[in-house]
């Protein structure tokens, strides 16, 4: 009985602390930030310079925000970390890629737009930060219901 | 809704390797409503790893704005036919799902 008790404790504590263990790697203050330069700012970023080396391939026009295919690489030689985020959504920062051991600063995926925004895109090579912007139109926001 | 299969692809370029990944999930913004005007609540993928031969390639966090059931693509310089890619995610929840490829 006892040790049933225990158990169960023992599974509930865990269940418990599961949540808190997973966002230890997520950037919670950046991702609740309410604009794009409070969520550069909690992520550390400063002072971005504009580079035509980073590609940003998207539709300008998105028919449906719910899925808006975005394409984005750097060509900036050391390049680490990319940042995705779309300015006009309630939360700009969309996502965050860090690269390593070999893989390129490439990455292709579809996110929620909830009006037409710039998506900005921001590099980081070494201690320096680099931006690309790109606007996309969309007709049909992706956010509410 | 729990978390659905995965799928994933992982394919020999000119120099790279192309790992597409797509995975079920409601990515839930916590901004829609249910049929009855209640909020649904917030249910996102937190976090995902790319591994590539054991080796953390690529480390991601995102947020609601990454579309439902995300497709995710990305790219690693070399590779050979046979490389072991896995990818596995964490969400808001706690939930976890992995899945495994061989290049081809």
């Amino acid at each position: 009985m006892n040790t049933l008790r225990r158990t169960l404790v023992g599974a509930a504590l865990a269940l418990l602390l599961k949540p808190f263990a997973a966002a230890a790697a997520w950037s919670k203050e950046a991702f609740g930030a309410k604009s794009a330069a409070d969520a550069l700012k909690s992520l550390g970023v400063s002072s971005p310079a504009p580079s035509k080396d980073i590609a940003i391939e998207a539709p300008q026009i998105a028919e449906n925000g719910a899925v808006v295919p975005i394409e984005i690489q750097s060509n900036i030689p050391g390049t680490t970390a990319l940042t995705v985020l779309i300015a006009k959504n309630p939360f700009p920062l969309a996502s965050r890629f860090t690269f390593m051991e070999g893989a390129l600063p490439f990455v292709k995926l579809n996110v929620k737009m909830g009006e037409t925004s710039d998506v900005r895109v921001i590099a980081q090579a070494g201690a320096r930060y680099y931006t690309a912007t790109k606007e996309i139109k969309v007709t049909i926001g992706g956010c509410g219901g | 809704m729990a978390a659905g299969p995965m799928k994933m692809r992982a394919t020999l370029g000119n120099g790279y390797t192309d790992v597409r990944v797509l995975m079920t999930h409601p990515m839930e913004t916590g901004q829609r409503k249910d049929p009855d005007g209640k909020l649904i609540p917030m249910h996102f993928i937190q976090n995902l790893t790319v591994k590539v031969n054991g080796k953390t390639v690529v480390e991601a966090e995102t947020s609601q704005a990454v579309s439902r059931n995300p497709v995710f693509t990305f790219r690693v310089k070399g590779g050979a036919r046979g490389d072991k890619v896995e990818v596995s995610w964490v969400d808001t929840e706690g939930e976890t799902n992995k899945t495994e490829a061989a290049v081809t």
